[in-house]
């Protein structure tokens, strides 16, 4: 492991406009290419195609991460999993609004 | 150590059959699942229920558990007795893709070592609360690790240098995890929101060899505020005002995130209120917007001066707030 009081060089923020590679993506997730193309299959995570290769937002990490989390520990499948995870955005995004209104 | 009633945790009689005790890991599951539930205690409650039914789904490790006996009590000292497992011929396999290293050391004094392997990727995983886990061996490259980090919003406009520290596990000396922490000087990068993750490369595990380390993935959480709220790059401040603020308008010094602000109040503003302030919201290549929500405060009439100037007030205005009901 590092010793402790490093200063970190590079930190890169994965948002919308960040890009990465199928290689990246998989890596990043810990999976194989084919579990990563089939969440495209399945509309979880948008892919673009880019001089005959693909690309991924920095967003996908996290989304991706989440659905297989919740396939393993629940029993859904990508469907279900993807379901969720669209209705866990919504009630994020509905729990910051109230969040918001009852600060006032 | 403490005993750990697995039954119990679960909700179900020590004679559930297995359909019973799947129902009850799959309900609690979908209670306490990090990614889903808001409970407080949500990660810890889930740990304990996925520790449960890592044993009591699988007939043999069910078995076993059983032969401690039924005088235990959940939080009592416990010492597995020798050879607590001798005559069970354990074929090993049979756990789920659950971390290992998420279980209790009950549970790994009964089942960590001896016929059980630790087997299979386990590169998923929670890592709230700082922790972040490494993974298989004799791999060239490092494992990408993950955590969650917590930030205040001020950072994110200002793209502060943090020191964070960070909890894992290592393999000891004597082949038992222990928990270690480590600290990082990071630079949180500016206009990074809550949800989103940052890359620091080459701060994962260690690569093995002449591998490469792997890469650390952050993700975001804002520390509450008590006058600001985020939602994507759009910030929202509230702004007390007075009446006589509201009604008559003027400049008033806004404290926002990004410092002081001389905001020009429209005269009339009204309760509730939005001031749009664009691109003053999380920075970015298209930064959000700030909304300034007026909040009209209006003081108490304690002074006999004060109860004078409310009666002006209400012989000024022909005014019936409840005209409308």
């Amino acid at each position: 492991m590092q010793s402790d009081d490093q200063w970190v060089g590079q930190v890169e923020i994965l948002d919308e406009q960040s890009r990465m590679t199928l290689r990246e993506l998989c890596a990043a997730c810990g999976l194989s290419a084919e579990q990563v193309m089939s969440l495209v299959d399945q509309g979880v995570i948008d892919v673009e195609t880019r001089g005959g290769g693909v690309q991924f937002s920095g967003i996908c990490v996290r989304r991706v991460r989440r659905v297989y989390r919740l396939e393993r520990d629940l029993g859904v499948n990508h469907a279900g999993a993807a379901l969720a995870l669209e209705l866990l955005d919504e009630i994020e995004q509905l729990r910051a609004r109230i969040r918001r209104l009852e600060r006032r | 150590m403490e005993y750990r009633d697995y039954y119990q945790i679960l909700g179900v009689e020590r004679t559930a059959a297995q359909d019973e005790i799947k129902r009850a890991y799959r309900k609690l599951a979908r209670k306490f699942h990090p990614d889903v539930s808001k409970e407080d205690d949500a990660e810890e409650r889930f740990k304990e229920v996925s520790e449960a039914y890592e044993v009591l789904k699988d007939p043999e490790k069910r078995a076993a558990y059983d032969q401690l006996g039924k005088s235990w009590h959940s939080g009592e000292d416990f010492r597995p007795p020798p050879d607590w497992d001798q005559g069970f011929e354990f074929r090993g396999g049979g756990y789920t893709d659950t971390d290992p290293e998420a279980f209790s050391d009950f549970f790994e004094s009964l089942f960590g070592r001896g016929g059980f392997q630790h087997g299979g990727a386990h590169q998923g995983g929670f890592s709230q609360g700082g922790f972040h886990q490494g993974g298989r061996q004799f791999h060239a490259q490092g494992e990408n690790t993950h955590a969650k980090i917590a930030i205040d919003v001020e950072d994110s406009y200002r793209g502060s240098k943090r020191q964070i520290s960070l909890k894992h596990s290592e393999l000891g000396p004597d082949g038992r995890p222990e928990i270690k922490e480590r600290k990082l000087n990071i630079t949180i990068p500016k206009g990074v929101t809550e949800g989103q993750q940052i890359r620091l490369a080459g701060q994962g595990q260690p690569g093995i060899g002449d591998g490469k380390p792997g890469d650390l993935y952050l993700e975001i959480v804002f520390n509450s505020h008590s006058c600001f709220s985020v939602e994507g790059k759009t910030v929202y401040l509230d702004l007390p005002v007075a009446p006589w603020e509201a009604a008559l308008g003027g400049k008033v010094p806004v404290q926002t995130p990004d410092g002081t602000l001389n905001l020009t109040l429209p005269a009339n503003s009204k309760n509730g209120g939005k001031l749009r302030l664009k691109g003053k919201g999380l920075p970015a290549k298209e930064p959000g917007d700030l909304y300034v929500v007026l909040d009209v405060v209006t003081p108490p009439a304690n002074t006999d001066q004060e109860k004078e100037a409310y009666r002006n007030f209400q012989n000024a205005f022909q005014f019936d707030p409840r005209s409308g009901m």
